[in-house]
């Protein structure tokens, strides 16, 4: 009999997000839950929501037995939440009683106990079939009773009765000055105990759950922040951080063709987390903007998250730069997000995020920038903050880029980043760089995980034709930019034009001479033809000379010998040798 | 279960309805039901009517006067209405709580 170990308690699901996983599985089946706070942190809307959606979701009947707020007032302040409560109850599916005392018109006199309750909890109970049960506030009773004795006694057995009955109960209280509840509710419920809280930090509300106690069953024990949003009540359990999405090898590309350039050729990995940092004015809004639109026009879904400039006036500046946001928005692939980071603490900002990614569910996400949601607390509260966002994001294979203003003086860009560089894949700097009277901006790929990506700091130039980069110029001691880097150029440009111009006049020069030569080369052939006719002229004219000096020689003989000498050849042959 | 007053009441009194809720016939019950009808005769003979409501027996009774109590007697007229809780030992609180001016002796 020793030796059996009691059997866990079974549990009931509250449907809350977050508030199953921090209790492993939700409230002790059969057993009431004490559910303590200050005024206004949430403790009716918290009971409300375990009861409707045991209703909803659970198939589980429930009872709302209220001492402080009536049936209509209830039902009026539960529908901003989307709960339809005279539905549920036409349906059988909730019934609520309001129990209401009013102290002026009572008076006590001799002995008397609480059945009367117990006989209207347990007539609602009987005609639904309920199986949850909310006793809110309870501790209203103290105001209309003046017998306390009376009431704790009643109190104790009403809560063992609820037991016995095997109800899965939620009570109320309000938070006492040095106990839990206010008329010490905790004594008789011991079983499972939840406080909310709501704290104020630099006049920033945060709500915060922690199960204080919880009988037989390992719960999360730290402080959880939650808030109640439009679809209810919501916390987020830090634990529930586990690094196991997966990795895609697609590739995003950022919109800027050079960028993606310098980023191995094609842009950033699907689903991994940019972040864009660099001190006022280096462009960063802009990065993001192209990034969101590039998203747009390969007709994916993008969501931005502005906290510093409103919808409107995004569109109008990013026109400037030649980036046309409206019509995206017209078509409805661009939602932006814009509020002041003061507006919720950073936790509530986060379950918004949530709240409008789930719900819109874009292909890319652009925060900016993330530096002013750490507005109102330590780097320390960023972190994990901005973790369970990104873990949140990579879990959906929403690319994301986050823009983050680093103070330019002082320490150096790369230490004032939250310290959220490390949770980030790709980390890209922008600098002001101050040099000959202007300022330039600079931008260098400080890492990207998985991929090849240049060493080079290229210049970023924004003009009303959009974003480009340019390579800077690099000299022997310098690096330059902007006008520099223009002057720099044209000085380059000229002295190589000079340079072109120089061998161009040497090139006629030679020409010049080549033609020279060639006209002398000809000028001696011309001389040398000429003296060659002259001489072959000469030997002609001998030639014809010795021609008619034989022929008239011949005439003459002809003339001299007359026909006894018959021809010159007889002659001659008769002519003794 | 209705009692009426035995005689017939003053014209010009005002008539009391009375209610009381009690859970089952418990020692507590009863002596509020005995209670009850002794004080109302002794102080408002003829003027008054009271009913009997047994909550086992009729829960849903419960929600319409904001019962949590038992006994409860609720003077449901003259207005405004009144509640008294626990089982009307004392007589004189009762006749407080009921607004009653005590019957001369």
């Amino acid at each position: 009999m020793l030796d059996e170990r009691p059997p866990t308690p079974c549990k009931a699901p509250t449907g809350i997000q977050g508030l199953d996983e921090i209790t492993g599985g939700g409230l002790p089946v059969g057993r009431p839950t004490l559910i303590c706070g200050t005024a206004g942190c949430g403790k009716t809307m918290l009971a409300m929501e375990f009861l409707v959606r045991g209703a909803t979701q659970f198939g589980e009947p429930g009872v709302f037995m209220m001492f402080e707020e009536n049936a209509t007032e209830l039902s009026a302040n539960v529908r901003s939440l989307g709960f339809d409560l005279e539905k549920l109850a036409a349906q059988k599916m909730i019934l609520l009683d309001y129990v209401h005392i009013e102290r002026s018109e009572i008076e006590e006199t001799g002995e008397y106990n609480l059945e009367g309750l117990f006989i209207r909890l347990g007539h609602a109970i009987d005609s639904i079939g309920a199986k949850r049960v909310v006793l809110d506030t309870v501790e209203a009773l103290f105001s209309g009773l003046p017998n306390h004795a009376i009431l704790r006694a009643e109190l104790r057995r009403l809560f063992r009765w609820l037991k016995d009955r095997g109800m899965t109960a939620v009570i109320t209280g309000e938070k006492g000055n040095a106990t839990l509840t206010r008329y010490g509710l905790e004594e008789y419920v011991a079983d499972c105990v939840i406080v909310l809280d709501q704290r104020i930090a630099e006049q920033i509300c945060t709500r915060r759950l922690r199960v204080v106690k919880y009988r037989g069953t390992a719960h999360g024990t730290n402080e959880y922040p939650f808030l109640i949003g439009e679809r209810g009540f919501s916390v987020l359990p830090i634990t529930s951080l586990q690094l196991d999405h997966r990795a895609s090898v697609a590739r995003v590309p950022t919109g800027i063709a050079r960028l993606d350039e310098m980023l191995g050729g094609k842009g950033v990995f699907r689903g991994s987390s940019v972040l864009v940092s660099g001190s006022p004015g280096t462009g960063k809004s802009s990065i993001s903007a192209k990034f969101i639109d590039a998203a747009c026009r390969r007709g994916e879904s993008a969501l931005l998250f502005a906290y510093e400039e409103s919808s409107a006036q995004i569109v109008r500046n990013m026109r400037s730069i030649g980036i046309d946001l409206e019509p995206w928005i017209e078509k409805g692939l661009l939602q932006i997000h814009a509020s002041r980071p003061t507006l919720h603490g950073l936790e509530q900002h986060l379950v918004m995020m949530h709240d409008a990614v789930r719900a819109f569910g874009p292909s890319v996400v652009a925060v900016d920038p993330i530096s002013n949601l750490a507005l109102d607390g330590h780097d320390s509260d960023v972190k994990p903050t901005l973790m369970r966002l990104i873990d949140f994001l990579k879990q959906l294979q929403i690319t994301t880029l986050f823009t983050c203003l680093s103070s330019d003086g002082g320490a150096t860009p790369e230490d004032s980043q939250l310290g959220v560089s490390s949770l980030m894949d790709t980390w890209l700097l922008l600098r002001n760089v101050e040099f000959n009277g202007e300022r330039n901006r600079m931008v260098y790929v400080l890492k990207s995980r998985g991929t090849a990506h240049s060493n080079q700091v290229r210049e970023f130039v924004l003009s009303d034709a959009g974003i480009d980069l340019v390579d800077v110029y690099v000299g022997a001691d310098r690096v330059l930019t902007g006008a520099a880097r223009v002057a720099q150029e044209t000085h380059e440009r000229t002295a190589a034009e000079m340079r072109r111009q120089g061998h161009q006049r040497r090139l006629l020069r030679l020409a010049g001479k080549r033609k020279a030569i060639e006209a002398q080369i000809a000028a001696l052939q011309a001389e040398g033809e000429s003296e060659a006719a002259e001489m072959s002229f000469a030997i002609a004219q001998q030639t014809l000379q010795e021609q008619t000096t034989q022929q008239s020689s011949q005439a003459m003989a002809q003339l001299r010998g007359g026909a006894a000498s018959g021809n010159g050849r007889i002659k001659e042959e008769q002519l003794p040798t | 279960m209705t009692l009426q007053g035995a005689r017939p009441a003053p014209a010009t009194a005002a008539i009391f309805e009375l209610r009381l809720y009690v859970a089952s016939q418990t020692a507590k019950s009863m002596a509020a039901i005995s209670n009850l009808k002794r004080i109302c005769e002794t102080h408002l003979a003829g003027q008054y009517r009271i009913e009997v409501i047994d909550l086992t027996k009729t829960p849903q009774l419960a929600a319409g006067d904001q019962i949590i109590a038992v006994p409860t007697l609720v003077r449901r007229l003259p207005e405004p209405v009144k509640k008294i809780l626990g089982d009307l030992s004392n007589e004189d609180r009762v006749l407080v709580g009921l607004d009653i001016q005590p019957a001369r002796t």
